[in-house]
């Protein structure tokens, strides 16, 4: 149990109410998205920045870690509490504090959910365009932290190609601005170097982040094939046809059937994939690319390619492609979802890796991707509870990220490290690389108490990392 | 009906093995919930998520930490709006997480509380006599003016709980016969539910029910022998005496031979949907509550599919919607009851913002957790205010209360109307078949 003293102290800063120590509460906390728990000492719910440099400076005092939590949707572990310590849960971040839209900009806290900033906006026409899947729910604070993606990463970048300045409370408990409300601030870049860092460097309090205009014309179309392959060498061929999508998703046949299970929105059970193409901008742009994408996806075999003929039935199918992940629990228990990535065009190649490697370990893997960036989710499906199930499981996730690197790729898109690919990621940087790394890390974070234990191979960490439900050898992620 | 009499009140002993159930593993916490929870939204914890309520019905499961009365908390400030399973991509049925746990944990609130609401549960719900008696006093306390008399007198929290005591109609809803002919050529035969409240505090609206149905050519079963459906006390924890209450049921209305069972009150007829799945482990009742709930149709579903006969007359009003949320999350009836409005001439339907989101009712929610409760129901009363609408529709006893409570208490001052109501308005109103 954490310190009566330092709880004292929190509930001083936070008031009672907002300091979490009872197991029935703080349990909820010892996971995300992801498969890794670890039960938390503590959680506490700053309402203001002034609480959050308290905290913060209270944290030094004690020398305990900090882990920041959003709304716990992360898939790779990064909000689980490692080392223990105060879980900083921004939840109560959660109010849009300006609108500009003649600067095409708005201020918001951390815990503001993404899909609220759009929704917000979306009545004048404007949008923020970083869409990643869980964006009903996801925190933009979350976002900044794992540099998030989404469908429309391919058009548009990812996060930090819209976000332009961060308040942040540092190490000592000093509040500072990174960047500012205009692109392009003098000097290091310090804001590029925050968004991406996990949790590690410090606590998001403010984002200023870039609006955009909505397109004049959206249209997109759902092609059904009966071969992965055709799938996959379409998506090779669109881009190489010189049309620029603003997005490119495919789910596969084990897919389809977890969205027509869980929720079901008339998708072809008997596909072997779904290609969605969208395409944005003028409406005559949009109707010649639309005709184009229609050939290429007919002269590689697609059975249909059908155009969604209004917003409703373009909802659908973003509603399917978005709730994939949380769908995978209608078919297993578990889901264990790896986020590679490969040059574009070795994703035939890469695919047909995958169903070799779940022929291999014996594992059904669901694929639901951005093909258009060649970022790979293979999700394994599997049940915790049988026994040698989730060695087989770690095997096999091994195995597909080596394949993407063996492809020249990268093993992680857009999910962050966190606790999961902390062990592969020195199968992508060299130990200088990582030096290099570390020593900024260390700029910000002297003390390693920033979400510790997560991002770089460190050496095993105290607390028990506990994989639901069952416990498993202390070591085993490290 | 004296079996039910001599139910034993649940054991206070929780059997943690039994929350052991299925629909726990199909969670894979993904979060898509959280934002749908009102109760999230409001405090911003976790443990007061759909997502963290499963998490611990889980870890309880597991062994893992004890039902303790924090615990209790947790699972009891939730709703049961159901709002997370609309959310849900994989289809977890919280709903029955949350009413498993409850079961094990027996009624909320304090030790005289729990005495008080099984109490009701048990003797009084399943029992209309008893019922009618209760409200025929309580009549009599509103009109007589002792209620004016003793109110200032009572201590701050009771004098709280007597200002939202709905008042008490003049008639109670009462049919003139079992069997009522269609009006018109006869296309279906069809069942209704009386409900425990409805015929005491809507009789209007039972009866409207019953002409709208009539007037689309329904011969009308009004079973005498028909009870409360057991729908609070399954929220609630209590379900020996609701199985019982849901055998009794499902033995009336089969006997009746009718097409379909109507129910106009949400939260009733998401419960009776589900009396398969609540008799599951009853071999003699298992098929004939399957039998049963396939019957089962809210008012304004059934009608919608049966298509409308006659003309309406017109309505010149503009109405918001409150979706029900036994209605939208637990029986995804959405459409219906807006073509319905949208039907009549003059209405004009404006939709709110979050029209999906509880208003804070939740059966006796109200009652037992007032400051949530008035927290939803003011911010739900302020989306009312920005529509302009000059009244509210909301097919739902339960709904309809807090709303005229809220109307009354934060403003707009707009009517509470159930779908029936204007229906059968505009279908020509009161007949004398029915009293």
């Amino acid at each position: 149990m954490p310190g009566a003293h330092l709880i004292r102290d929190l509930r001083a800063i936070v008031g009672a109410a907002y300091v979490l120590v009872d197991k029935e509460d703080v349990v909820v906390y010892e996971q995300d998205a992801s498969i890794f728990q670890v039960m938390p000492e503590l959680v506490v719910l700053p309402a203001n920045v002034e609480e959050v440099a308290a905290v913060v400076k209270l944290a030094k005092r004690f020398n305990v870690p900090i882990v920041p939590r959003g709304s716990g949707t992360g898939l790779a572990g990064g909000a689980v509490p490692a080392e223990g310590g105060i879980i900083l849960s921004l939840a109560r971040f959660n109010r849009i504090l300006k609108i500009d839209l003649e600067n095409c900009l708005a201020i918001v806290e951390p815990g503001v959910i993404n899909l609220d900033v759009t929704r917000a906006i979306a009545k004048d026409g404007f949008f923020y365009a970083p869409d990643p899947s869980s964006q009903a729910a996801c925190s933009i604070g979350g976002n900044v932290a794992n540099n998030s993606g989404g469908p429309h990463t391919l058009a548009y970048g990812v996060t930090t190609n819209h976000v332009v300045g961060l308040e942040v409370v540092l190490d000592d408990g000093a509040i500072v601005w990174l960047g500012g409300e205009v692109p392009d601030s003098p000097g290091y870049d310090l804001c590029g170097v925050f968004v991406g860092s996990e949790g590690t460097m410090g606590i998001v309090t403010k984002v200023a982040v870039k609006l955009m205009r909505a397109r004049e014309s959206v249209r997109t179309l759902l092609a059904v094939f009966d071969q992965m392959d055709a799938a996959t060498q379409t998506v090779v061929d669109i881009t190489a046809a010189g049309i620029i999508p603003a997005a490119l998703e495919i789910m596969d046949r084990t897919t389809i059937e977890a969205v027509e299970r869980g929720a079901p929105v008339g998708l072809p059970r008997d596909a072997e994939a779904v290609l969605i193409v969208e395409v944005e901008g003028l409406a005559e742009q949009t109707a010649r690319s639309m005709e184009v994408a229609r050939e290429i996806c007919a002269r590689n075999g697609a059975r249909e390619a059908k155009v969604a003929k209004d917003e409703a039935e373009r909802q659908l199918l973003w509603k399917a492609r978005k709730g994939a992940f949380g769908a995978m629990g209608a078919l297993a228990p578990n889901y264990y979802v790896q986020d590679g990535v490969v040059p574009r065009s070795k994703l035939p190649a890469m695919m047909r890796r995958v169903s070799e490697i779940s022929k291999q370990f014996d594992l059904r893997i669901a694929n639901v991707f951005h093909a258009g960036d060649g970022n790979l989710h293979p999700n394994i499906l599997f049940d915790m509870r049988a026994p040698g199930e989730l060695e087989r499981v770690i095997e096999a996730g091994a195995a597909t990220l080596r394949a993407c690197i063996e492809l020249g790729g990268s093993i992680t898109g857009e999910h962050g490290v966190g606790l999961e690919k902390k062990a592969y990621i020195g199968l992508l940087f060299n130990e200088a690389d990582l030096e290099a790394m570390t020593r900024v890390r260390h700029v910000f974070d002297p003390d390693g108490r920033f979400n510790p234990a997560k991002l770089f191979p460190t050496p095993a960490s105290c607390g028990e990392v506990r994989l639901q439900p069952a416990p498993i050898p202390a070591g085993l992620w490290i | 009906m004296d079996y039910i009499d001599h139910i034993q009140i649940s054991s206070e002993h929780s059997k943690i093995d039994e929350l052991n159930i299925p629909e726990l593993y199909q969670c894979v916490h993904c979060g898509l919930c959280l934002n749908q929870c009102p109760t999230y939204r409001a405090l911003r914890l976790e443990p007061e998520s759909p997502r963290g309520r499963i998490h611990l019905v889980k870890a309880a499961a597991e062994g893992r930490i004890e039902l303790t009365e924090r615990f209790k908390e947790h699972l009891y400030l939730c709703l049961l709006c159901r709002a997370c399973e609309t959310a849900c991509p994989s289809g977890v049925q919280y709903g029955r997480i949350a009413e498993t746990a409850r079961e094990q944990l027996g009624p909320p609130g304090s030790p005289f509380a729990r005495a008080l609401l099984n109490f009701v549960f048990t003797r009084l719900l399943p029992f209309p006599r008893r019922l009618a008696l209760l409200f025929g006093l309580l009549r009599f306390y509103q009109r007589s003016g002792a209620q004016r008399i003793l109110r200032p007198l009572l201590p701050a929290k009771l004098r709280e709980m007597d200002s939202m005591l709905p008042a008490v109609p003049a008639k109670f809803f009462h049919a003139d016969a079992e069997v009522l002919p269609a009006i018109g050529a006869r296309r279906a035969r069809v069942g209704m539910l009386n409900g425990c409240v409805m015929p005491l505090l809507f009789g209007d609206v039972n009866a409207a029910t019953v002409r709208v149905l009539r007037r689309n050519g329904c011969e009308m079963v009004l079973p005498k022998d028909q009870i409360c459906c057991g729908a609070l006390n399954i929220h609630n924890g209590e379900s020996v005496a609701a199985k019982k209450m849901a055998r009794h049921n499902i033995d009336v209305f089969l006997q009746a031979n009718v097409d379909a069972i109507i129910v106009n009150a949400a939260g009733c007829g998401a419960v009776m949907k589900e009396y398969g799945y609540l008799l599951r482990d009853d071999p003699e009742y298992r098929d004939k509550a399957e039998r049963f709930s396939a019957l089962v149709k809210d008012a304004g579903e059934f009608l919608a599919a049966l298509g409308l006969v006659g003309g309406l007359q017109p309505i010149e009003m503009t109405v918001t919607y409150q979706d029900p949320c036994h209605l939208a999350h637990g029986q995804k009836v959405r459409a219906q009851p807006r073509s319905l409005l949208q039907a009549i001439p003059g209405l004009k339907l404006v939709e709110m913002p979050g029209s999906d989101s509880c208003c804070g009712s939740a059966g006796i929610y109200n009652l037992t957790h007032s400051g949530m409760s008035q927290h939803l129901l003011k911010e739900k009363m302020q989306s009312v205010a920005a529509t302009h609408a000059e009244a509210i529709v909301a097919p739902n006893p339960g709904c309809m209360l807090q709303l005229r409570y809220g109307a009354q208490r934060y403003g707009p001052h707009v009517k509470i109307f159930h779908l029936m109501d204007l229906l059968d308005r505009a279908g020509g109103g009161s007949d004398p078949g029915v009293k």
